[in-house]
């Protein structure tokens, strides 16, 4: 019943999957739901940013929500099914961990929507939105050696996947745009999903790179990350976050953050099922489309000298512009550099 | 490889060893005294979240200690009850500690602070900071042994001082004390223990008792130093690497410092060589370099420590002849 209901869409003729359906149509009720990736709702960063996406969602709206915190990978598409069959939609799922489970749910569920953060899909009824991490990867690379005296600069990764070794090419592109001399430690936790969520092993990497003379180190690693901050703060050195502006983590000791708008994604997702301007697809979003950035706050404020932020600045215009194409690691797995 | 980076590999392996020595040591106790415990990581979870709460809602870093010793003792208690004075099956015993601590502390801690089952992150006081040891300078000058004695013997948490100091301690009273000697005798033939007058279960119930107070230090260190917040299931199966070690040790207090070394150095190994280039082999896959420990492991298990016994009267509930 609630899915014929949420078949009275008046066609997605404004947004796309970025959705910004100005135009309130007519208004659908809906029964939105979240099943988060590993890391869990609260890891200070990529599901937490879905989580907040979410919230103001609710906030704005009245309309409630339902999550789910699987603990393993079986549950998700377990999740998924029950949210499904309840009728809930659009159901967000986050993380490139669900995209078979979602190809499965999805196909035994037609009528209802599913969005699929950080993964493609070809179904009708999904929105498959990823992001251009590269780019927002470029950018705090750029920062990072700038910013750092030691010419020598840290990269954690979280599980080692083509997606994260797109952070850490995009990272050591932008540190290389500054200067080619610049050495960059890569590393990363682990190859299974406990690899999101290991704060201590995060902080040991990041501390076998400071005593390697990094002294800033940059993590995209979910819940692993918040490990990695903490050691370069009481290492006295800079970090830098991911997913969520987390600068106010540690604040003076956060160079900055980029900033994955998984946020918006979410919020898009349930804000267009309800203006019943959803559309299913594929969307990348990146530094032209607002879908990833850096973050500049007062947390911060003290660590981006004018030449970084001028620096920073001048490579976010060039990559909106097309005068720098980021190299994007998963396009040929390879790091150029 | 130069000092400096061996150094630093040294110090991880201490860091990273300390939980598996606390948990070792603690299941030492318990099986000499013919207890067996599999409950060593859900103590040591319970343990790392009063610990972290303890301390966050103090302040203080050593109320939270006191707070986990409390909290794994009290679980001590009741696997003791259920396997010494029910005389009930001490693995089942085990499990069921397992389980309701990882069910506990996500629980209570998603309802106390609504993060998921994290507590807040631990600063200042709150937190185990790093001891500079007595006379570091003075011996930093030697040359060799005064870097490495500032790099890796100086500059822990003091958990990890306690852990380690539990060692000669946990040999001494073993093999030197009268107490020792008859809590050994009582994990191998209570009988006879009891036909001398001394009661088997105040000394099989003074052995959990111990052993909750080590694995409360281990999961204390692991909240309050190492992470610095309490974090679901940040155990991650060191309760049961450490029982391992404890075989690899044959049930002996030094061997199980060196066991518990011996993981740490392969864990921190592990970090350090990801992505490093090594004479002849180039670039080890960072899957390669992380099996290691896991595959070491089973190799030195099966072959290289030959027989391993326990104590004889491990894992069987005493009762007395009438």
């Amino acid at each position: 019943m609630i899915a014929k209901s949420l078949r009275i869409t008046l066609a997605g003729l404004v947004a796309g999957a970025a959705g910004l359906a100005g135009q309130a149509l007519a208004q659908t009720e809906i029964k939105p739901a979240i099943v988060y990736d590993a890391g869990g709702k609260f890891d200070k960063s990529f599901n937490e940013a879905v989580f907040n996406g979410a919230e103001k969602f609710r906030k704005e709206t009245g309309v409630a929500f339902r999550d789910f915190e699987p603990t393993s990978e079986p549950q998700m598409e377990q999740a998924l099914r029950r949210f499904a069959r309840d009728g809930h939609s659009p159901i967000v799922a986050v993380g490139f961990s669900q995209a078979s489970a979602i190809a499965k749910v999805a196909a035994e569920f037609p009528q209802i929507k599913f969005t699929l953060i950080d993964g493609a899909s070809n179904l009708p009824n999904v929105q498959a939105v990823s992001f251009k991490e590269h780019e927002g990867s470029f950018l705090v690379g750029v920062a990072a050696a700038k910013a750092s005296k030691t010419a020598k600069i840290g990269f954690v990764g979280g599980m080692d996947i083509p997606l994260i070794r797109r952070f850490a090419c995009g990272y050591v592109l932008g540190a290389k745009s500054v200067s080619p001399s610049v050495e960059v430690f890569q590393n990363m936790t682990g190859s299974t999903r406990e690899a999101w969520n290991d704060p201590v092993k995060g902080g040991e990497l990041a501390k076998s790179q400071i005593d390697r003379g990094a002294d800033v180190v940059y993590h995209a690693a979910g819940g692993t990350g918040i490990g990695v901050l903490r050691a370069a703060a009481d290492a006295g050195k800079l970090g830098i976050g991911v997913d969520s502006n987390q600068n106010g983590l540690h604040p003076g000791k956060v160079l900055t953050s980029m900033l994955k708008r998984v946020d918006v994604a979410a919020y898009n997702s349930f804000k267009a099922a309800r203006d019943g301007s959803w559309k299913g697809g594929s969307a990348v979003l990146g530094l032209k489309e607002e879908g990833v950035d850096w973050a500049l706050d007062d947390n911060n404020k003290s660590l981006i000298t004018p030449e970084i932020k001028a620096a920073v600045d001048q490579a976010k215009a060039d990559i909106v512009s097309g005068k720098i194409t980021v190299h994007d690691y998963i396009s040929d797995s390879k790091c150029p550099g | 490889m130069d000092l400096q980076s061996l150094a630093v590999i040294l110090d991880s392996a201490l860091r990273l060893s300390v939980p598996l020595l606390c948990a070792c040591l603690a299941g030492l106790w318990s099986e000499k005294s013919g207890v067996v415990d599999i409950g060593l990581e859900g103590k040591m979870l319970i343990a790392a979240f009063a610990a972290a709460t303890g301390a966050h809602a103090s302040g203080s870093a050593l109320i939270g200690l006191m707070a986990g010793i409390g909290a794994s003792v009290a679980f001590s208690l009741v696997h003791g009850f259920a396997s010494i004075s029910q005389r009930g099956n001490q693995i089942v015993s085990g499990v069921a500690i397992n389980m309701l601590a990882a069910g506990l502390s996500a629980i209570v801690g998603n309802a106390w602070y609504g993060q998921g089952g994290r507590s807040p992150a631990l600063e200042g006081q709150a937190r185990f900071n790093d001891i500079t040891l007595w006379g570091t300078e003075t011996i930093a000058a030697v040359p060799v042994f005064g870097p490495l004695f500032r790099e890796v013997v100086s500059g822990h948490a003091l958990p990890a001082y306690l852990a380690f100091a539990a060692v000669p301690l946990t040999w001494f009273v073993l093999a030197r004390t009268r107490f020792g000697l008859r809590l050994r005798a009582v994990g191998e033939k209570p009988a006879a223990v009891d036909t001398a007058g001394i009661s088997v279960p105040l000394l099989r119930y003074a052995a959990v008792t111990i052993c909750g107070v080590l694995c409360g230090i281990g999961g204390a260190y692991l909240a309050v130093a190492q992470a610095a917040a309490f974090l679901p299931n940040m155990t991650a199966g060191k309760g049961f690497i450490a029982l391992a070690a404890l075989i690899f040790a044959k049930w002996r207090a030094w061997p199980a410092l060196g066991a518990c070394l011996l993981f740490g150095l392969l864990d921190a190994g592990a970090i350090r060589l990801q992505g490093a280039s090594l004479p002849v082999i180039g670039t080890v896959p960072v899957q390669a370099i992380q099996a290691l420990p896991y595959v070491l492991t089973v190799i030195l298990l099966a072959g290289f420590i030959g027989r391993a016994v326990p104590p004889a009267a491990s894992g069987i509930p005493y009762v007395k002849e009438r």
